[in-house]
């Protein structure tokens, strides 16, 4: 209700009012996550997988390095290393990054709904268009 | 009371400013001495501070995070640049899941508006982000500062329409209904909007999702001016989808960067937590703070980043 206009009419349509409310709480938990596990990380209560010190020298190198430093590798590999505290800070990232697909998904029931085809064929190429980000098959270096 | 909040925002732009210049002096030497004299914590705890300022810096301005953030961080910390995008990318998703609520909510951001171009920017984010990770540091650097330097132009040069004419929305915009009904809290009136030049748009939001995925910048700064002086949006309404928008563009390029390993914790989640309490500061100060100074710290900041990262990149000045 805070965020309606102050004249009291609601402006948005059905599907935004519902994409709203799951960004809402997917960016809360989202954040909450995010924090818990960085504080676990930065005061050492989880064991990283790259130390402090070790870290600070290989920040400045490019990601390639990086990872070939680090024994790490790309794509979906990191869920392998989650339970080490600077991986497990990636369950909060994830999860932020994942919110929008989830709130697409959320509101294509609705456009089915009103026969928008238009919009329901938008939004199911928008999720794929996630999906193939999200995917980590898309693989680039340098 | 008024004063004090004068004088807390005229000290945020003081310490943004002084801030930056002295890693601008400082980051030769310290960069080199990273590992041998400094702790492991103390980048990451003067980052956090810079982006606390950044964040209440970019609200007074009327910029994203990200376009701040990117440019002063890549170009002053030690932290190699592919580190330094993902984190841009994540604190300008960030902020853009943090706002966007409240804009869909308000109506003052429109769904229809954004889906069908974020659908375009946020496919072309994915190869911005690959081309970005493929190129050579010095070569996205260098493409880094001349498109802040041409930001900076664009801020001095493009004007802004709040209420843009629309004599008649185009044969696309009407078909996906791209318009709708606002309320201006300013004017107390419901305003009707549509939009037209609906193609052109949609093209030019290819560049833009490319331009956000390679920099990691966010990208409202071209989405505003696209939506509102070429579609034809009212301004409230561009800034607030160009906003939200940033949600779904950034989302895509940041799972690339994530999944190529481009995102570290200690970077991005101290640069995340700071420019969102800095954000919150400045939208207190907000009312407070003469609107022209803050802009023309912002335009200094830039200017100075935005040098930084093209001489950085042409070998100048390392």
């Amino acid at each position: 209700m805070a965020d309606m206009p102050d004249n009291g009419k609601q402006y948005a349509s059905e599907e935004q009012l519902v994409y709203a409310h799951w960004l809402d709480w997917g960016m809360k938990i989202g954040f909450v996550i995010l924090v818990v596990t960085f504080l676990g990380y930065l005061f050492g209560v989880t064991e990283p997988h790259v130390s402090h010190e070790r870290l600070a020298e290989l920040w400045s190198h490019p990601v390639r390095d990086y990872l070939k430093a680090t024994d790490t590798h790309t794509g979906w590999t990191w869920l392998s290393l989650i339970g080490q505290g600077d991986y497990m800070n990636f369950i909060g990232i994830a999860f932020l990054s994942a919110v929008t697909a989830v709130c697409y998904l959320r509101i294509l029931p609705i456009f089915i709904a009103a026969k928008d085809k238009v919009f329901t064929a938008i939004a199911i190429l928008e999720v794929l268009v996630l999906v193939l980000a999200a995917s980590g098959i898309l693989v680039s270096g340098h | 009371m008024s004063s004090r909040f004068r004088r807390l925002g005229a000290v945020a732009l003081g310490a943004a400013g002084m801030a930056l210049c002295g890693l601008a002096c400082a980051e030769p030497a310290a960069a080199a001495a990273t590992a041998s004299t400094m702790p492991w914590w103390a980048w990451p705890a003067i980052l956090f501070v810079v982006s606390f300022l950044l964040g209440i810096v970019a609200v007074l301005g009327g910029v994203g995070g990200g376009v701040l953030f990117v440019p002063i961080v890549g170009g002053f910390f030690p932290f190699h640049l592919d580190f330094v995008r993902g984190a841009g990318l994540m604190v300008a998703l960030a902020g853009a899941l943090a706002a966007g609520p409240g804009l869909l909510k308000s109506g003052m951001a429109s769904l229809r508006l954004a889906m069908p171009l974020a659908v375009i920017a946020s496919a072309a984010a994915i190869v911005g982000a690959m081309m970005g990770l493929a190129l050579p540091a010095k070569v996205v650097q260098t493409a880094l500062g001349a498109t802040i330097l041409g930001i900076v132009v664009l801020m001095f040069l493009a004007k802004k329409s709040e209420y843009p004419e629309v004599p008649q929305a185009d044969a696309l915009s009407t078909a996906l209904r791209m318009n709708g009904i606002f309320y201006d809290v300013a004017s107390g009136k419901e305003v009707d909007w549509k939009v037209h030049r609906t193609v052109k748009g949609l093209v030019l939001f290819i560049g833009i999702g490319i331009m956000a995925g390679m920099f990691g910048l966010g990208a409202g700064w071209a989405n505003v001016p696209v939506l509102n002086l070429l579609m034809g949006a009212p301004l409230k309404v561009s800034v607030s989808t160009s906003k939200f928008m940033l949600s779904i563009v950034d989302t895509s390029a940041a799972w690339v960067y994530l999944n190529q390993g481009a995102v570290l914790a200690m970077i991005t989640v101290p640069s995340l937590i700071g420019i969102m309490l800095g954000s919150l500061v400045g939208v207190r100060l907000l009312k407070k703070v003469s609107a022209s100074m803050v802009r023309k710290t912002v335009i200094a900041m830039l200017l100075l980043a935005g040098s930084r990262a093209l001489l950085k990149g042409l070998g100048i000045w390392n």
